[in-house]
């Protein structure tokens, strides 16, 4: 048995010595740049191109330029290339991308990583599939159309010759590059890894301990900050008393952080950050820490009063974004219904909460962080560095979660300044009530929704009313309207066939930092008019799936020609990826058969129904629950069809769904985050609760099969929870909840 | 506050830490001794990422101080021996991001430990106080009963 000395007040590069002069396998991650992405990318032997390398050992090095934060890209991406490429998955390494323009865009958020990266990460596989192959040609002096390839082998059938990659790795790397017009693709039928559920290449590290997330980061004579930020939005340090602070055993430095005036952008916060040898040293050292906060203009923000307003202004006429025919004026009591739906404040809430670490030299900064953004942390670390993008480098670890939080690189921003400042490298670790309390938060929002009802009471006009203060307020000091691109997801968007369709929005004026979380303002839009429907229906006396089908009209592709706004469509052509109502009802009919298999509600039961198209993905979405005689609620099950098109992974596609369910239902039961006198009221998991086993129903999700462009996956499960949920209980108890979370109304 | 040196057996290993004793074991085994698969996840007992073992029995390491394990066996999931539990969970394709995953599987183990056939009620008790952000719970549920043979294991795909 060893043994070993650690020391509180040791630096890090001490307790490596230590680890060095034990040796045995104690060191688990403790060698400073010893996580697995960055060894693999520097091993490499021929490059193809920027996504492939083979090594003269067989092996296949796949680089993986988009973020890990469970949806399995690091799976999905590698699958994709190998593809093309004709790889043995066994043979597979995948190496995590820096911070790099080359790739493109490597913004891990919008569901868009296969969705935008599919055709592109094709033709890289096939390109460096024919290099092999024209290598293999050149070797055998045949033409390249002789030779097949498969199983990381390229082979002559005629003459019985075959090569591995490994050996003509070298030869291929020297091969003109073939243009992409004249690469030669599979058909479909052709894939042998696109379409298939291989396990994630993480999945041993993540049950052993071994995987790395920006919270494991250690280098060598790091130090770690804990950083007090102001408590309300726009307030900075006035003065403050370290002298306790310094004294906690381990604390190193305190050190002050400006706040950036304007808009908040991904700037730090300010506040006073605690440098200590470890993280409880610098958490001990910032409970001891006495701040005084300058005044801000919300100090009077208050979150119960703010939606009241904002139920006030839609219920106002407001600013036109979209008219389906003409505007209906005259809306008589006896035939309109209205309603409307409050959504409060939400944080994003990742197991991991945000992190990363910088290192400043005399050269430049390289950070290692758990962010969905690389070169945006290259940007603004620059910027605020004053260094050329060049002189940053960015790593990036695996993510334990990010939910749009991660794609904001504040909190990079904040480790490069402390380690400039302190001259050593720093950790920045955000504490469970950091990140509660000083995100980017989902918008407080509140939706009108409004129709005239004709024979069998259908409607015959509609209006809908939207009011949040946008994440435009975050890049643009006094944005106060919903953006166009905002009211684009699930507002404007829904291609309801009625005879009048009216969208408005109203003013809303930020008071603290907005950001966009896991489907963005799909949540509030979805809640919506999926409640709507479902109101309609049960006025209407028929099933929601039937009050749906009705409403979505003839099966075509929606083009929202003629009515005075442009969609956006999630940056895609309609063409390739259409409002197309059959996919709609493809959905709804395959949820509609399996609540069917299910059976009928039972005694205080009742199902609820919702779909939702979003980042060019359809899921329709049925829970049924139980509603007990005191108020208790029980959500049995849940059935959820997504129709993503062409699916690379179909596990990886199921588990997004399920995550998204419980993703739905934790916001949908649970979720606020309330402000009074300028603050966030909850700080942890006891006041802003989770989801947990107990809670959650049993699943099933059925993928559509599909060989449409791949759509979205990570976030279009999520939409239409909420409103399925609402509605289940309206069947089950007669209790229409209107205002999130449910958790105000029943026991959850 | 004066630091004191203790001992620490973790993962059948003596460790000689000079800490203050109120150093959570959390901090001390990811900061001071490398061992990171012990999560961080709340600080306050409320998530399960930081579950260790105690004597064999669930810890959360965010609140546990380091003297309160003084001669105690302690186990993080870098020493967790626990095999067929970790095929299940491979079987069933569990993580997501894997985060909480540490503290799932040290929770699952000590349940396991007690209750070699555990019902589902049983299963939610254990696992209670373990938050997976991502949703995992179901196929948690699943490879904790696949682990204990009480379904077959199964292929989870589309």
């Amino acid at each position: 048995m060893s043994s070993f000395t650690a020391t509180q007040n040791f630096s890090r590069r001490d307790v490596l010595k230590l680890f060095g002069a034990t040796g045995g396998g104690l060191a688990l991650g403790a060698s400073g740049l010893g996580w697995s992405p960055m060894v693999m990318a520097q091993s490499a032997e021929s490059r193809l191109n920027l996504f492939i390398a083979i090594g003269e050992d067989n092996k296949v090095y796949l680089t993986c330029h988009r973020s890990e934060m469970g949806q399995g890209i690091r799976t999905g991406i590698a699958q994709v290339l190998a593809d093309e490429l004709g790889a043995d998955w066994d043979n597979v390494v995948v190496v995590q991308g820096l911070a790099d323009k080359r790739y493109g865009s490597q913004n891990t958020d919008g569901s868009r990583s296969i969705r935008k990266g599919f055709d592109k990460m094709r033709e890289m596989g096939a390109m460096a599939r024919t290099m092999l192959e024209q290598a293999a040609a050149d070797k055998w002096q045949i033409s390249i159309a002789e030779v097949s390839t498969s199983n990381n082998r390229v082979s002559h059938a005629k003459s019985g010759k075959s090569a591995t990659f490994g050996e003509l790795a070298m030869a291929a790397s020297k091969v003109k590059l073939p243009d992409v017009e004249t690469l030669s693709l599979k058909s479909p039928k052709e894939y042998t890894h696109i379409g298939a559920s291989h396990a994630i290449v993480d999945m041993q590290d993540m049950l052993t301990g071994k995987a790395q997330y920006g919270y494991d980061v250690q280098v060598d004579g790091m130090l770690c900050a804990s950083i007090t930020r102001p408590p309300v939005f726009g307030s900075e340090v006035a003065k403050f008393d370290d002298s306790a602070a310094r004294k906690v055993a381990g604390v190193v430095d305190v050190i002050q952080l400006s706040a950036t005036k304007g808009a908040p952008m991904f700037h730090p916060l300010g506040g006073v950050a605690v440098i200590a040898t470890n993280s409880w040293s610098a958490l001990e050292g910032r409970k001891a820490l006495q701040i005084e906060w300058t005044d801000s203009i919300n100090d009077s923000h208050d979150s119960q009063a703010y939606l009241n307003m904002l139920k006030e202004r839609v219920s106002q006429p407001g600013k036109l974004m979209r008219q389906q025919g003409k505007e209906v004026t005259d809306w008589p009591a006896d035939s309109t219904i209205s309603a409307l739906y409050t959504v409060p404040y939400l944080a994003h809430a990742p197991m991991e909460a945000p992190s990363a670490t910088a290192s400043v030299t005399a050269s430049g900064c390289e950070v290692w962080a758990s962010t969905q953004t690389p070169q945006s942390v290259q940007q603004n670390v620059a910027a605020a560095l004053g260094l050329k993008e060049e002189q940053v480098k960015v790593n990036v670890t695996l993510l334990g979660g990010g939910f749009g939080r991660k794609s904001k690189s504040d909190y990079c921003v904040e480790a490069a300044l402390l380690s400039k400042k302190a001259g050593k490298p720093v950790k920045v670790c955000w504490s469970r009530e950091d990140e509660i309390q000083n995100g980017y938060l989902h918008a407080i929002s509140a939706q009108l929704y409004q129709a005239k009802l004709g024979t069998d009471n259908m409607p015959e006009a509609i209006l809908q009313r939207s009011g949040f203060p946008s994440i435009g307020s975050t890049f643009s000091e006094g944005a106060d309207y919903p953006a166009g691109w905002e009211l684009d997801l699930g507002f404007v968007d829904v291609p309801l066939a009625v005879k009048s369709l009216r969208c408005e929005a109203v003013k809303a004026e930020a008071h603290t930092r907005i950001g966009w979380m896991r489907s963005v303002c799909n949540i509030q839009h979805a809640f919506g008019i999926g409640s709507f429907v479902d109101e309609l229906a049960v006025k209407a006396k028929k099933p929601c799936t039937v009050m749906w089908k009705e409403l979505l009209g003839d099966v075509r592709q929606e083009t929202f020609a003629n009515q005075e706004f442009k969609y956006g469509n999630y940056g895609e052509d309609l063409a390739r990826h259409p409002v197309d109502i059959a996919r709609y009802r493809g959905v709804i009919d395959a949820v509609e058969q399996a609540m069917k298999k299910a059976g009928t509600a039972g005694h205080n039961q009742g199902w609820g129904f919702a779909v939702h198209r979003s980042f060019t993905a359809f899921v329709a979405t049925a829970l049924l629950v139980e509603v007990s005689e005191d108020n208790q609620l029980k959500v049995l099950k849940a059935i959820s069809a997504i129709d993503a098109g062409t699916v690379v992974n179909p596990d990886r596609v199921k588990s997004q769904t399920e995550g998204a369910v419980m993703f739905g239902l934790s916001l949908a039961m649970m979720g606020e985050i309330d402000f009074k006198e300028g603050k966030v009221v909850q700080s942890n998991f006891h006041d802003y609760p989770m989801l947990r086993m107990s809670q959650c129903p049993a699943i099933q999700t059925i993928v559509i099969e599909s060989d449409a462009p791949p759509a979205g996956v990570g976030e279009p499960g999520v939409p239409p929870v909420a409103p399925s949920l609402t509605s289940a209980i309206f069947a089950a108890s007669g209790m229409r909840i209107r205002d999130l979370p449910v958790s105000k109304r029943l026991k959850v | 506050m004066s630091d004191t040196v203790l001992t620490l057996k973790i993962n059948g290993k003596l460790f000689q830490l000079d800490a203050d004793p109120k150093m959570p074991v959390l901090w001390a085994v990811r900061d001071m001794l490398g061992l990171t698969g012990t999560k961080y996840g709340c600080g306050a007992g409320l998530c399960g990422a930081c579950t260790i073992h105690v004597d064999g029995k669930p810890a959360r390491a965010c609140l546990t101080s380091l003297s309160q394990v003084q001669g105690k066996e302690l186990t993080t999931i870098e020493g967790l021996e626990a095999d067929k539990l970790k095929q299940a969970w491979t079987e069933h394709k569990v993580p997501q991001c894997g985060y909480c995953q540490p503290g799932q599987l040290m929770s699952a183990a000590a349940l396991l430990s007690q209750n070699n056939k555990p019902s589902d009620s049983d299963i939610d008790e254990a696992m209670a106080g373990n938050i997976c952000r991502c949703g995992t719970y179901t196929r948690i549920k699943l490879a904790i009963k696949s682990a204990s043979g009480q379904i077959k294991a199964q292929e989870v795909t589309a």
